[in-house]
């Protein structure tokens, strides 16, 4: 299949391991991902706290430069995705925006109808639209042994219920059967990893991380499996601090979906990012997989 | 408890909410169950949870609920508004919330707004997020001494090659920049 993909700001920068991996799983899986030409950031939480108006122009940009000849567009990043799916929603429920909007995106001689385009997330196009057969033929190296706790986060099942469950969504946890891991089910999968917060009130998001963190590490969880560049980074890069403030120890990696997706694949893991976290997770994948080291995964 | 006599309730607050939250409307079912702060991560850290502003809303408290911190505590994690049984929509009315706010010039005690300007600050500018301008700048300006305690995990971040230290520019940035500027004059969304 042919989507339009929207990297997004993260996935260029602090979570270019999530890009790479996507790219990776993606080609093997034969989703054709055809980037938006010359996309704009989407604004993440910032420009709909400012102004309505351009907020949705400014993510509209993006809808209206998907090439005509395709009708799904796949973010990875959870914001991007949420800010996409919700701003055609907008323009689709309220004609009177919708009108302002694409008067905004005719001073740049662009336009969008809202509906054109399905907007979705990679894990929805992989456990839907692949499918479990599919998936667990690709599968040379089953993660047996390891204990994968997923996390989704907040804005790929939340306020849009469409693919998953908001409460205690599960797609994830399949995908990760199906790799043959040992799925760990823990009651924070889906809470808030505190997003901005670690840069506005840190006491506040240091509590939500390690309510995150506890919870899986507690449950024996060997990693983190997630599927935002903001709950990576928040779970990641703010561990150590996270232990200074609690007098914790946690040392837990966090990983994108994508990577483990790409080490089960047979994927070598120097093309998928390993390395870029700040907690290692070298040596789980090397103890639980049984393999000398990352570098030397081999290739199919 | 707050108590304002219902014949003197100022309906004028309650409006300009419906006007710029989409589905705001729904405020008027609140039955004032508490699912929303009770769902709320930074519930706790609120001066009034999302039910609580619903009933100063309903009774007209203009200045005491643009104010509050409770908007600028929410991180759209949408826990409430999946759970709310009357579908209000709280998430878009925190930030309809957050946007009178700030037009009125009544939010305080908070860096938020300050983070949500320099961000979209940038974005205006190159048509990408920048992350190494976005943290120097808006520590530099509201949290310097945060500045050594962030110093180390920067660094990571460069030496991981997680974090550049030039932005990345969007090639139609003056197409951009034309709609941001078209958006801005025809003002309100409603």
């Amino acid at each position: 299949m042919k989507c339009a993909y929207y990297p997004g700001c993260s996935l260029e920068s602090s979570s270019a391991a999530y890009d790479v991996s996507v790219r990776e799983v993606a080609d093997m899986l034969r989703i054709e991902l055809l980037e938006i030409d010359d996309w704009n950031c989407c604004g993440a939480t910032e420009y709909f706290s400012q102004d309505e108006l351009t907020a949705a122009a400014v993510v509209a940009r993006n809808l209206a430069l998907v090439d005509p000849q395709l009708d799904q567009l796949v973010a990875p990043c959870a914001a991007c995705y949420l800010n996409l799916k919700k701003t055609d929603h907008l323009m689709a429920e309220n004609p009177k925006l919708c009108e302002k909007v694409n008067q905004a995106l005719a001073a740049g001689g662009l336009h969008h109808r809202p509906g054109r385009v399905r907007v979705r997330h990679l894990l929805d196009v992989i456990h839907t639209d692949v499918g479990e057969a599919a998936v667990r033929d690709k599968v040379v190296r089953p993660l047996s042994g390891v204990r994968v706790a997923p996390y989704y986060g907040c804005q790929v099942v939340r306020p849009f219920t469409d693919f998953d469950n908001p409460e205690y969504p599960m797609k994830l946890d399949e995908l990760f059967t199906w790799l043959g891991a040992e799925v760990v089910d823990y009651p924070a999968k889906a809470y808030c990893c505190g997003g901005h917060m670690t840069q506005i009130s840190e006491s506040q998001a240091f509590e939500l991380i390690r309510r995150l963190l506890q919870c899986a590490a507690s449950r024996n969880a060997d990693l983190i499996a997630c599927m935002c560049p903001m709950c990576q980074l928040n779970l990641d890069a703010y561990q150590g601090q996270v232990n200074g403030h609690f007098r914790s120890n946690f040392s837990l990696p966090i990983v994108f979906f994508t990577q483990l997706l790409g080490v089960a694949f047979g994927i070598e893991a120097k093309r998928l990012g390993f390395g870029k976290e700040i907690v290692p997770a070298e040596t789980v994948i090397r103890d639980r997989l049984g393999l000398p080291e990352l570098s030397n995964v081999p290739q199919t | 408890m707050i108590t304002v006599p219902t014949d003197r309730r100022d309906l004028t607050f309650l409006h300009d909410v419906i006007e710029e939250a989409p589905g705001g409307e729904r405020i008027a079912h609140c039955l004032q169950c508490g699912s929303c702060g009770g769902s709320c991560p930074n519930g706790p850290d609120m001066d009034y949870t999302p039910r609580a502003l619903f009933a100063l809303i309903n009774a007209g408290q203009r200045e005491r609920v643009l104010s509050a911190n409770t908007m600028w505590c929410c991180v759209s994690c949408y826990a409430c508004t999946v759970r709310c049984p009357q579908q209000i929509p709280i998430t878009d009315i925190m930030y309809a919330l957050k946007r009178i706010s700030l037009r009125e010039g009544l939010a305080k005690g908070t860096d938020a707004p300050a983070l949500a300007r320099t961000f979209t600050g940038l974005l205006d500018r190159y048509g990408r997020s920048f992350e190494f301008g976005l943290a120097s700048r808006y520590y530099l300006l509201n949290k310097p001494l945060a500045i050594l305690r962030m110093g180390p995990l920067g660094l990571s971040m460069l030496t991981k090659g997680r974090m550049s230290l030039v932005p990345t520019r969007i090639r139609q940035l003056a197409q951009l920049q034309a709609i941001i500027s078209k958006a801005r004059e025809l003002g309100g969304a409603a």
